[in-house]
């Protein structure tokens, strides 16, 4: 199945991918209302230490802990996409102790939140579409 | 192939995906003495606090068993397994026949004998979705709720009904509150935030006598309450494969197949015993996610599919008003700790290995700590300090990175 990956030679660490991210998941129309005086809370991670930089995001594992590890039955993995459902989800941090890439991460009501490939946000993954650099490519591999 | 499950929780609905993985055919009937469509039970706190629903707390959809093939008989009780004619009794007077059996049978509340105790007329469990239910028709808002046993169902029981009564005092026998997963110092954090929310502890005290409404505890205080909740811990239903003469320790032993002792019977959840890997010793791990992947693995192996690979430890997310915990592993050897307003971080390793932690507060990316246990990484080859001050990836290094993010081996 094609999956968002990084190519970590190419990261520029411009983080426009988790602004991209959180304005795609917000419900908003206009970037400016979703991201100002906003502390986002984006699907994608840019992790950095001044001499590596890189994206990290849900990897949409063949065997995904949180899945199986979830207590409620919120996470779910669909045609090899890993979803939460949100009204379902408790906010017990399951997930987030189970992850091994610390890619899911609470709402700010609470809930779960993660990538879910931008399935429900047209098809092609914002964070791909939007890196300057194709550092981030959504592939087959 | 002909399948029978006794039990309707996560170890059983593990163990029915598990044979579907292998087996689309087969017959599965499953049994149950509870007459819900299966439920998280973790989650009857969060019903009571109002945070879930019952359609809501559904571990499983309602298609669920119809889109397994499954024959449900619920609200019926196994009597008595006979592994030498493969079949199962019922409360009922029925017999079924099996080719494959799981007992997963999982843990009842253990009340040890106290005094008294029979004249107290509001005394409930905290296990089952009918004991939420029954706890939550005694609730009123003036109520004075005793709570005996400061453990993981004890605590989320005082936070699930804390808006909802007057007086919530919690009183434990250990000097401290989650003494299965926190040391001293994390437990006390976790205290005072719990005291902050109006509740009350007692610690490092029993029950000496009960009368109806009143408990006089071995310290000479009284406590007056209206209602009694018993949360002192858990024992792991054993019974049907005890009485079968299997093998059977403080839970029922089974290889890493889950097979027990028995001929075609099989077991997984809080019922059996389990290989600690974090630490290589034999222990009851009754938490959901070892039930499911247990189950699972059960499953699997029931209906001759490819074995999956069961990594047991102690772990739990757990979270009280806002205040969130999440621990894993064994607390052995040396230790990393970071302590600072509202966040607690606990560490321990030995051997070059990661063998436990405790987080309370900042638990983001907690679970890269968890998969450096499972996958018993080296530490020596990974930056250990880094880690320790923050789960990254970083610390891992170029090549690992290039493999989990990338989705390639070494091509750069």
């Amino acid at each position: 199945m094609k999956r968002v990956y990084v190519n970590e030679q190419w990261c520029l660490g411009c983080h426009l991918c988790e602004y991209n991210c959180a304005f795609a998941n917000s419900g908003k129309k206009d970037m400016a209302s979703a991201l100002m005086n906003v502390k986002i809370r984006p699907n994608i991670r840019v992790e950095e230490d001044g001499k590596v930089c890189y994206a990290v995001s849900c990897r949409h594992c063949d065997e995904p802990f949180c899945v199986t590890n979830c207590i409620t039955g919120a996470l779910t993995r669909v045609d090899g996409v890993i979803l939460i459902n949100k009204d379902k989800c408790v906010g017990c941090f399951t997930c987030v102790l189970s992850c091994p890439f610390g890619c899911i991460r609470p709402t700010e009501q609470g809930a779960m939140q993660k990538c879910e490939l931008c399935t429900t946000n047209g098809g092609t993954p914002v964070c791909v579409k939007g890196c300057p650099n194709n550092a981030i490519v959504f592939e087959e591999r | 192939m002909e399948y029978v499950i006794v039990g309707n929780s996560a170890a059983a609905v593990g163990a029915i995906e598990g044979i579907r993985l292998a087996d689309d055919k087969g017959s599965i009937t499953v049994v149950s003495n509870e007459k819900h469509h299966t439920y998280s039970r973790p989650l009857i706190s969060y019903l009571l606090q109002g945070k879930t629903d019952r359609d809501l707390m559904k571990y499983r959809p309602d298609s669920f068993y119809a889109a397994n093939g499954c024959k449900t008989l619920f609200g019926k009780t196994v009597t008595k397994l006979d592994s030498a004619a493969k079949t199962v009794a019922l409360d009922d007077g029925s017999k079924l026949a099996y080719g494959k059996l799981l007992i997963a049978t999982g843990s009842s509340p253990f009340v040890p004998p106290m005094e008294g105790l029979e004249t107290v007329q509001n005394r409930f469990s905290f296990m089952s979705l009918d004991d939420a239910d029954a706890l939550e028709k005694a609730l009123f808002p003036e109520a004075r709720v005793l709570i005996v046993g400061a453990g993981l169902i004890g605590l989320k029981c005082a936070e699930g009904i804390r808006a909802r009564v007057g007086t919530l005092s919690v009183i434990d026998l250990a000097p401290r509150i989650l003494s299965s997963i926190l040391d001293v110092d994390g437990a006390k954090m976790v205290q005072n935030h719990l005291e902050e929310q109006g509740i009350d502890f007692t610690l490092g005290v029993s029950v000496k006598r009960f009368t109806e409404n009143s408990a006089e505890l071995t310290n000479g205080e009284q406590i007056a309450f209206d209602i009694l909740v018993t949360a002192v811990g858990v024992r792991p239903n054993v019974s049907l494969v005890k009485d079968a003469q299997g093998a059977v320790d403080r839970g029922i032993l089974v290889n890493e197949r889950m097979e027990t002792s028995l001929p075609d019977v099989y077991a997984a959840g809080d019922c059996v015993v389990s290989d600690d890997i974090s630490c290589g010793t034999k222990r009851i791990l009754a938490i959901l996610p070892n039930a499911y992947v247990g189950g699972r693995a059960a499953g699997v192996a029931m209906a001759g599919g490819e074995p999956l690979t069961v990594k047991s430890m102690p772990m739990n997310a757990i979270g009280f008003f806002g205040l969130h915990v999440i621990t894993a592993g064994s607390y052995e050897g040396e230790t990393y700790e970071e302590k600072c307003a509202g966040n607690y971080k606990k560490l321990f390793y030995a051997d070059d290995v990661l063998k436990g932690f405790i987080l309370i507060g900042d638990v983001d990316k907690a679970g890269i700590y968890t998969s450096l246990i499972r996958e018993k990484t080296p530490l020596s080859g990974i930056d250990f300090a880094l880690v320790c001050r923050e789960p990254s990836l970083i610390a891992f290094g170029r090549s690992y990175r290039d493999e989990k993010l990338g989705g390639k081996s070494h091509d750069y």
